[in-house]
């Protein structure tokens, strides 16, 4: 039964690092995207202008309430079905088929942006604002400030908080199965449909899940460490 | 959007009712579950905390896509239960079954970590006053560490049941006509968007009135501590 788990023709190891490192991957460009989404909605919420404030609220209070499994979908049909209704505007007949990579990271990365827009929202205010006046008294223009003080000191108080999130994302990849992307949950399903032992194979899986969050753990762990070297403890 | 609601609205309400039937369970099951599991925990006998850990850590260190899996296949895998006399009573509920098993376990894995937080979050001087005032252990978690606990973990585990509920809609991999089942089946027959737009907004309006309903007994059973600042959770937007 075991040799099941072999690498090459006679077992299903192979395919298994592959999944892994598909989940990786989409772990990896989803948690760019959403960190580009993230910041970008805090600032909105921070900004000045009312509108803009509750826009972003909106938006974020959308792509929390509604599961990431939903919104997977729409984007991957959704998309398509849009690309082809346009270009059948134009009088074309098209069957343009969206890539499933590119689908299942920005759904991710719309999630993980709405939640930490949050994460970001509290950090930027947890930068002190005694800070803030002192670079003005320096005579920095409000890019300067953002860039020189808040920024680089924001990403102390944010750390913990997208740990957490990636922490959900590492999970979350597995949707994307869903959506026959060739992740690590779905190497695991063709092998257990194969083999018919699913028990052993959904279990090879799960364990290099679990690599990968203990993994994830240990590293974050540090990372915190390392961003609060400069800080004086209580 | 309509059209899509006249025809096959019924299905999606259907389904619906099964995503509050499965929650409601698991969250009830799951609770059930995590209170002993939290209190290991926090357990100073490793006998107790070490199987806890690793049971808390391994639901909550893989997706609960393959917790199903595991649960539905391998149990298929189990010819052991195919024999057995109440097989044929379960045969055709066996998907909704596994679910129910499945968000159960996961779920209790969360929330013990919610139920310790909220353990360890009791101000130690009451644990003091209940025992100089000659409270036994059990006494004391019965009337002050638990209730206490309670309403300290109260808005965390608000959290955990979104996403629980959230997380529900993966049990239409494993059969279960659920709302995203429901919809998901609909979508193979219509291929119209409107079909997940609309399950969303079910989605989005089910967990906002949970949310809603939640804070409304957050703020009744912490009545006692007065208004807090951070009460109103107001946001506060950025001065110039």
């Amino acid at each position: 039964m075991w040799d099941l788990l072999q690498y090459g023709d006679q077992g299903y190891g192979d395919e298994l690092i592959r999944g892994a490192l598909y989940t990786l991957m989409l772990a990896a460009s989803s948690v760019v995207v959403g960190v580009l989404i993230g910041l970008g909605l805090a600032s909105a919420k921070l900004a000045q202008t009312p509108a803009i404030r509750r826009t972003a609220f909106g938006f974020t209070a959308i792509f929390r309430g509604v599961p990431e499994l939903l919104i997977m979908l729409v984007v991957y049909f959704g998309v398509g079905i849009a690309i082809n209704k346009l270009v059948g505007l134009i009088g074309y007949e098209s069957r343009v088929e969206v890539d499933k990579f590119a689908a299942a990271t920005f759904a991710l990365g719309l999630v993980f942006g709405a939640f930490s827009s949050e994460v970001f929202r509290g950090a930027f205010l947890a930068v002190p604002k005694g800070q803030i006046e002192a670079g003005l008294a320096c005579g920095m223009s409000r890019r300067q400030i953002f860039f020189r003080i808040r920024m680089p000191q924001m990403w102390r108080f944010a750390l913990p908080g997208l740990g957490n999130l990636w922490l959900i994302l590492l999970k979350d990849t597995s949707l994307a199965a869903i959506i026959t992307y060739d992740e690590l949950a779905r190497e695991a399903r063709t092998a257990a449909e194969n083999s018919g032992e699913s028990f052993l194979l959904y279990g090879a899986a799960g364990v290099i899940y679990l690599v990968f969050t203990a993994v994830s753990m240990v590293a974050t762990g540090r990372l915190e460490r390392w961003a609060d070297k400069g800080v004086r403890r209580a | 959007m309509l059209e899509v609601i006249d025809t096959y609205g019924w299905r999606l309400v259907d389904g619906l009712w099964t995503t509050i039937e499965l929650v409601a369970i698991a969250t009830v099951l799951g609770f059930v579950f995590a209170v002993p599991l939290a209190l290991a925990r926090v357990s100073r006998n490793p006998l107790f905390a070490w199987p806890a850990y690793a049971y808390v850590f391994v639901f909550r260190g893989t997706p609960l896509l393959i917790q199903l899996f595991i649960i539905y296949y391998g149990s298929g895998q189990i010819t052991a239960i195919q024999d057995t006399w109440w097989w044929p009573h379960v045969r055709e509920y066996w998907g909704w079954i596994c679910g129910i098993i499945g968000l159960t376990l996961n779920t209790a894995a969360y929330t013990a970590e919610i139920v310790r937080g909220g353990i360890l979050g009791v101000p130690h001087g009451e644990v003091e006053a209940a025992r100089a005032c000659g409270m036994t252990t059990p006494v004391l978690y019965r009337r002050i560490m638990l209730p206490r606990a309670f309403r300290i973990a109260w808005p965390a585990y608000g959290n955990e049941i979104v996403f629980l509920i959230k997380g529900s809609v993966l049990v239409s991999t494993i059969t279960v006509l659920d709302l995203m089942g429901q919809a998901r089946s609909v979508f193979s027959r219509n291929l119209d968007l409107n079909t997940y737009v609309i399950a969303g907004i079910m989605y989005f309006v089910m967990i906002y009135a949970f949310d809603k309903g939640w804070r409304a007994i957050e703020a009744r059973i912490n009545r006692y501590l007065g208004e807090r600042p951070d009460a109103k959770r107001k946001v506060v937007p950025e001065p110039a």
